[in-house]
């Protein structure tokens, strides 16, 4: 899943009849860093109440047709939750990596 | 599946039922010279990997639902499927030395 921010409403009246009921919403999708990456994606609101403006949290592909109550409604991206908290952590601050990394002895 | 780092992890109150109870933790991608990549998931952790942990990132639909026992549908695609140990990279010669 993918950071993303509410940034407007799409209404569709014509549309494909499995569509019915589908609120979407217009998401810029986000990096680690909650910075816009990419461009601007619609996606259906699995959680029936994010709004412009909000940090939400989006799933693509296949399983976006999965969030929504009614099952396999024809959806590439869908909103599954809203964020309360993000917290990252910067570089400097990581703790050091318990893994160990390192190249194959030369023959 | 891709080699990744805990970078931080994500608190939500409204949400997708399956997430119930689930912690959500945010992995930077990283290439194979430990650098971090421009890529990244939001992953449901299975495993109780801590922040800066470098882990083994499982991005596939039906392989996450069999992990969370939810098949067959479930609207989960990234888990983290484990914390990495060790990495060993390299290249022998054609004759297997």
């Amino acid at each position: 899943m993918k950071f993303g921010r509410v940034v407007g409403t799409l209404v569709a009246t014509h549309k494909y009849e499995g569509l019915e009921g589908v609120k979407f919403l217009v998401v810029q999708l986000l990096d680690s860093d909650l910075q816009p990456q990419g461009d601007p994606v619609i996606a259906a609101d699995g959680t029936a109440q994010a709004g412009p403006g909000e940090l939400v949290y989006v799933i693509a592909s296949r399983e976006a047709a999965l969030v929504c109550p009614v099952k396999f409604v024809p959806v590439d991206h869908a909103i599954v939750g809203i964020v309360d908290i993000a917290d990252l952590y910067d570089d400097d601050d990581l703790p050091a990596p318990n893994v160990d990394w390192a190249a194959l002895e030369a023959d | 599946m891709y080699i990744g780092r805990v970078r931080g992890s994500v608190m939500s109150t409204i949400k997708n039922e399956l997430y119930e109870g689930r912690r959500l933790l945010v992995v930077d991608r990283l290439n194979l010279d430990g650098s971090v990549s421009d890529q990244y998931d939001i992953c449901v952790d299975v495993v109780q990997a801590g922040v800066g942990d470098v882990v083994l990132v499982l991005d596939e639909g039906n392989s996450s639902r069999q992990i969370l026992d939810r098949e067959p549908d479930g609207a989960i695609r990234a888990v983290i499927a484990g914390v990495i140990d060790e990495i060993t990279l390299g290249q022998r010669d054609n004759d297997g030395q």
